[in-house]
């Protein structure tokens, strides 16, 4: 219970306390970056300015100060109830993501995850799914036009964008064989050799032993190139990322959804939004980037090559810090690619999104299925 | 079984617990200063001509539509594909006749024009 409640807090800590606000940073810099500004620099204590750090404290100090308006005619309750329905699921899938593996200190076991549900991955989806009410729930009752456009493209568009989402990701499923993420996670700490499949279908009797030597990890990213790409789009507008906006498109409909929204309020949408950048960079790394492992090192291999020199409890505790570690690396890689991506693509047309999603995506996910089961089936046969 | 979901529920009561913390320190802390014309819905400077309560065209019920369908058939493809290895060649039979109504059916749609915006 009281690791629980440890995992819980640590996780919750480096996710809202750190990962939070300086996304927030990254965001302002990266876009001055590529926009050829200086970016936020101006709040500072007493004349120190900390390259601009200090903004996402002021952002929540502001927030707080701001006053709170309710438009006329608009549902108290629900207008009050809507931000927390869209920030309160953003924070509750932090529990099933595995941020390190499984460790061994004597009699005491230590998982990396705070709750190891044997349906994780669904646990996620269904998360993702709750978050449209927020958007639905913002946009009916604020009493506003503008709102209620943004609220029916959000839920027209998430919606959609769950169902090929999850059919994206089940050619992962049939490799892993699994839908824990833990284990998922644990299944691509190996390799594979990457002509493996010339000898399996016979081609040639037998490859040179040299070939032995080239393999790749076995992530998800080079077992399943299609689905990664199309879990990455799917999941960019599932969260109404750029450049799948369109519900919250400034120069069509003022903000969307949470026009009618001022002080923290409208805060905890932001929150949420800010919050979904680091969830979507940890789902997509446990899913396909490998998790926490090290490429070609995997934790036997590293607690049996340090424990002879240290011991096997500080090897063990080692490898633990390390795969913590590279798990928050690959994370900040994808928050950098989602960035990147950001500021570099324009706005889609809403109907180009709903057309990508239905005529593209939904048909290519359904043939990724079935030539994985194929190639499976046909790879293990025996 | 129920163990499990210690965590889930922690997490959810801590969630739950920054969203009313957050918005009720912004009750105490922010002014009140209220007047008519500011609590105006927004409207590009003019005042509202069509309310929003009024009856309003879901275009995109069909979408809807298709979300259930599609929905519950990828519901049905998890299970299928945590246990593939298992069922080999049946189970891969098994879900292509599965599949086929619905291939199908978005094929119809699609002639039909339901996918158009």
């Amino acid at each position: 219970m009281t690791v629980v409640v440890l995992k819980t807090l640590f996780i919750l800590f480096v996710v809202l306390g750190a990962f939070l606000p300086l996304i927030t940073w990254i965001e302002r810099k990266q876009s001055a970056l590529m926009q050829d500004r200086v970016g936020a620099n101006r709040a500072d204590i007493l004349g120190i300015t900390v390259l601009g750090l200090l903004h996402p404290a002021a952002d929540v100090l502001k927030l707080l100060a701001k006053e709170d308006v309710v438009p006329k005619g608009a549902s108290r309750a629900l207008h009050l109830l809507a931000p927390a329905l869209s920030l309160v699921p953003a924070i509750t899938v932090l529990a099933v993501l595995p941020f390190g593996s499984t460790y061994r200190f004597g009699d005491f076991e230590l998982s990396l995850v705070v709750a190891d549900i044997d349906w994780g991955i669904l646990f996620v989806f269904a998360m993702g799914a709750l978050s449209t009410y927020g958007a639905i729930v913002a946009g009916w009752a604020s009493n506003n036009n503008w709102s209620l456009l943004g609220s029916m493209r959000a839920s027209s568009q998430m919606i959609s964008y769950a169902v090929t989402m999850g059919l994206a990701a089940v050619g992962l499923f049939m490799v892993y064989g699994s839908l824990q993420l833990p284990e998922m996670a644990a299944y691509q700490d190996d390799t594979f050799r990457v002509l493996g499949f010339v000898e399996r279908f016979g081609w040639v009797p037998a490859l040179p032993a040299w070939l032995d030597w080239v393999r790749l990890p076995a992530w998800g990213v080079f077992l399943q190139p299609v689905g990664f790409v199309l879990f990455l789009t799917c999941i960019l507008a599932e969260n109404k990322r750029p450049p799948f906006d369109a519900p919250e498109g400034e120069s069509e409909l003022v903000a969307g959804y949470h026009l009618e929204y001022s002080g923290m309020r409208f805060g905890l949408f932001y929150t949420a939004e800010f919050l979904e950048v680091p969830v979507i960079g940890m789902l997509v790394t446990t899913l396909f980037l490998g998790g926490w492992s090290i490429p070609y090192l995997s934790q036997e291999a590293f607690i049996g090559g340090v424990a002879p020199v240290l011991g096997v409890g500080f090897a063990t505790g080692l490898c633990l810090l390390v795969h913590v570690a590279a798990f928050f690396a690959k994370t900040l890689a994808m928050v950098w690619l989602l960035m990147a991506l950001r500021w570099t693509l324009p706005r889609f047309r809403y109907d180009q999104v709903m057309d990508l999603c239905w005529k593209t995506i939904l048909p290519l996910s359904l043939l990724n299925i079935a030539v994985t089961a194929v190639v499976l089936l046909w790879l293990e046969a025996p | 079984m129920l163990a499990e979901f210690t965590g889930v529920v922690l997490m959810l009561a801590l969630a739950l617990l920054v969203a009313a913390s957050l918005l009720g320190v912004h009750r105490l802390l922010g002014p009140r200063r209220d007047f008519d014309a500011k609590r105006e819905p927004f409207e590009c400077g003019e005042s509202q001509i069509v309310s929003p309560a009024e009856r309003f065209s879901v275009k995109f019920y069909l979408v809807a539509m298709l979300f259930v369908v599609f929905d519950l058939e990828a519901v049905f493809f998890y299970p299928w594909a945590a246990l593939f290895r298992d069922l080999g060649w049946f189970g891969l039979a098994a879900m292509g006749v599965f599949s086929i109504p619905l291939v199908v059916g978005l094929l119809y749609e699609w002639r039909k024009g339901a996918l158009e915006w």
